[in-house]
């Protein structure tokens, strides 16, 4: 059984007459050990996706869903009060920009403490031994020392792995790493991202890695959801969705890398941008965007249908294509 | 922050400095000197005039009488009213504790409201409870401190009868003064006389209230307006989303997380609401006949007792000085970012 099962979600912004899915009808599910990676362009829906399933949009919007159970828990009809007994707990998340993500006035000790205080009730000398050894995990060096630092002494890394830090505190069961290496220096996205990974293994964790570096979840992810405009538009197995790439935005995706073009004076790119609030098309979201579209795309939105490695949105499959 | 508070007391150096230049000048500016006060509508023998002048010192160069002052100042010496001949120091702390009283008791007023109303009107946005704090506060900063007083009397004391329209205690008691603050002297009275003392506590805060919020109207309204804003920004912020991912009650999230960074610039402002609470404490004296240093000032001004005057500001001056000192340090104790800057 999944350890996260999230069947048909959307989250509705705006007014209730005319409401903006910024996520729509998305499936996802992870098992437990399991890295997923998910990526989109800016504005897909990935962080409100992960937002709106730990409970943090704050009545900012609505949420629809047939199905989200997190390890045998419902999450639709948990209250508030019990859904903060998991989150933080069994479900954690690290954001993208670790110099704002820290609250400046407390030192990260106090930070990474008051975790385990509240979701476990430690305290005195056993609260602050875990503390530091949660600090040595993630590499600290000094750590005993760097407790009573403040987040504006630490660098962008350091207080990333900090974060880390207070993210497993408690073991989670599901790990959720929202960009977690964009705002960093490369030399130290490569360092967080092993990481990253070296901790999930240890910990037998379920990651979910949200991202728009391909580069990086064709290393570690083993499972890929394409998302593009609110929606799942592919899903599959690594390597395969590499090799294989059923949709055409999935395609795109891929030779925009740069390691793809080589030899090319120009990147590989979709021209236009994710449609807004405004300009959602009637057919297919691609539609005006994609190379191969047909008059079937214009007129209605395809499902997502699973296939022999995963699912796909698309009346066209590109493997069906090189049938032809 | 041994070195952080020593940088900051440096800063005060000027300040101080500035402080007895302007209060040296202004009160020479206004026309007519203490003696052609003194006198009066009766005509003045020019030369019993400069006589006069001659002896209290005013006949020398501005720079000199300056340095004068200044001198005597360095001695730690305030000099006699022009007037009273009491020593300026004498009278300065014989009516200061009223003043202090009363403002200790409007700035509490101001925060502990103004702290809840813009922390409640910031969770709440857009309610109407938001909406009507909000108004409210404009109506209250926009209301003459005097406007306000009368209208509290009119209603308060007159109409309803709950307070008593003036001073600081009923004339009955005699309350032996012990520290200067009414309610702790009447406490202290009641507490260890209570024959003839019962109710004197009860009613020295009776005399407290309507004062204090006609005082502290304006920096409450300042500091629940500055409270939302603040509150709604820091909400905004990346780690207070942190702090609800780690799954913290809401009560945690806004009373840790977010007001402690939301305070930060509050605390400025309640510094500089200690200001605006000197000067608004000249007009609530007045109407409400409370015997502090606002009034005295007033009197001071209108004789050109020039020591009284001068030295009066500097001690309020000088107090606001001090206020807005510790703040910086609260500031520096809230705020790590400026403690460990360079």
């Amino acid at each position: 059984m999944s350890l996260l099962e999230i069947n048909n979600l959307s989250v509705l912004f705006g007014a209730e007459a005319h409401p903006f899915a910024a996520v729509e009808g998305l499936d996802l599910s992870v098992s437990q050990g399991e890295i997923v990676g998910i990526v989109g362009e800016s504005g897909s829906g990935k962080s409100v996706t992960m937002m709106a399933m730990m409970g943090l949009l704050e009545g900012q919007g609505r949420i629809v869903a047939d199905k989200l159970r997190f390890d045998g828990k419902d999450l639709l009809t948990l209250s508030a009060r019990e859904r903060r007994k998991i989150i933080g707990k069994d479900i954690s998340m690290i954001f993208q920009d670790p110099m704002t993500a820290l609250n400046p006035s407390f030192t990260v000790g106090y930070q990474i403490m008051e975790v385990l205080k509240v979701h476990q009730g430690l305290s005195g000398s056993a609260l602050k031994k875990r503390a530091i050894e949660l600090m040595e995990m993630v590499e600290i060096p000094a750590a005993a020392t760097r407790l009573d630092a403040y987040p504006h002494q630490l660098s962008g890394g350091m207080s990333q792995r900090v974060a880390i830090a207070m993210a497993i505190a408690c073991n989670p069961k599901l790990l959720i790493a929202d960009e977690p290496t964009t705002a960093l220096d490369v030399t130290i996205q490569a360092q967080i991202m092993s990481l990253l990974v070296n901790l999930q293994k240890s910990h037998d964790m379920a990651l979910i890695l949200i991202t728009h570096d391909l580069a990086v979840v064709a290393e570690v992810a083993h499972r890929l959801a394409v998302m593009y405009a609110g929606q799942v538009v592919e899903q599959g197995a690594i390597p395969d969705i590499f090799r294989k790439p059923q949709h055409p935005y999935t395609e795109a995706l891929l030779s925009s890398i740069p390691e793809h073009s080589k030899g090319a004076r120009r990147l590989n790119t979709l021209p236009g941008i994710v449609p807004g609030h405004y300009d959602r098309p009637s057919g297919c979201l691609l539609s005006p965007r994609c190379p191969y579209v047909a008059d079937r795309c214009r007129a209605e939105r395809p499902a997502l249908l699973p296939n022999a490695a995963g699912a796909v949105r698309c009346y066209f499959p590109l493997s069906a294509k090189d049938a032809q | 922050m041994f070195s952080f508070i020593l940088r900051r007391l440096w800063l005060l150096v000027p300040s101080i400095l500035g402080i007895t230049l302007l209060t040296f000048g202004l009160i020479r500016m206004i026309p007519g000197d203490p003696v052609e006060v003194m006198v009066g509508e009766r005509t003045l023998d020019p030369a019993l005039h400069a006589a006069a002048l001659h002896r209290l010192g005013l006949d020398k160069p501005l720079y000199l009488q300056y340095l004068d002052y200044a001198g005597s100042l360095l001695h730690g010496n305030l000099g006699q009213s022009l007037v009273t001949r009491v020593n300026v120091w004498d009278e300065f702390t014989t009516l200061f504790p009223a003043t202090l009283e009363l403002a200790i008791s409007a700035m509490l007023f101001a925060v502990v409201v103004g702290l809840l109303a813009g922390v409640v009107a910031a969770i709440k946005r857009g309610s109407l409870f938001d909406h009507g704090v909000m108004g409210l506060s404009l109506t209250g900063f926009s209301m003459p401190i005097f406007w306000l007083g009368l209208l509290l009397i009119m209603l308060f004391s007159v109409r309803l009868g709950w307070t008593p329209v003036s001073g600081r205690i009923d004339l009955a008691f005699d309350i032996p003064v012990r520290t200067g603050l009414m309610t702790v002297d009447a406490w202290l009275a009641e507490h260890n006389d209570p024959a003839n003392f019962a109710g004197a506590f009860k009613d020295a805060l009776a005399h407290l209230i309507l004062p204090s919020i006609a005082l502290g109207t304006i920096p409450m309204a300042v500091i629940a307006r500055m409270t939302r804003s603040s509150m709604l920004e820091v909400l905004r912020e990346d780690y207070v989303r942190t702090a609800r991912a780690k799954g913290l009650s809401p009560a945690r999230v806004i009373f840790i997380h977010t007001l402690r960074n939301a305070l930060i610039p509050v605390l400025t402002v309640v510094g500089l609401q200690v200001g605006t609470l000197m000067g608004g404490a000249v007009l609530t004296e007045t109407i409400f006949s409370w015997p502090g240093i606002g009034k005295w000032l007033i009197d001071a001004i209108q004789r050109r007792d020039y020591p009284v005057v001068q030295n009066g500001i500097l001690m309020v001056a000088l107090l606001v000085i001090l206020v807005n000192f510790i703040v910086d340090i609260l500031y520096g104790i809230a705020n790590p970012r400026i403690r460990h800057a360079k």
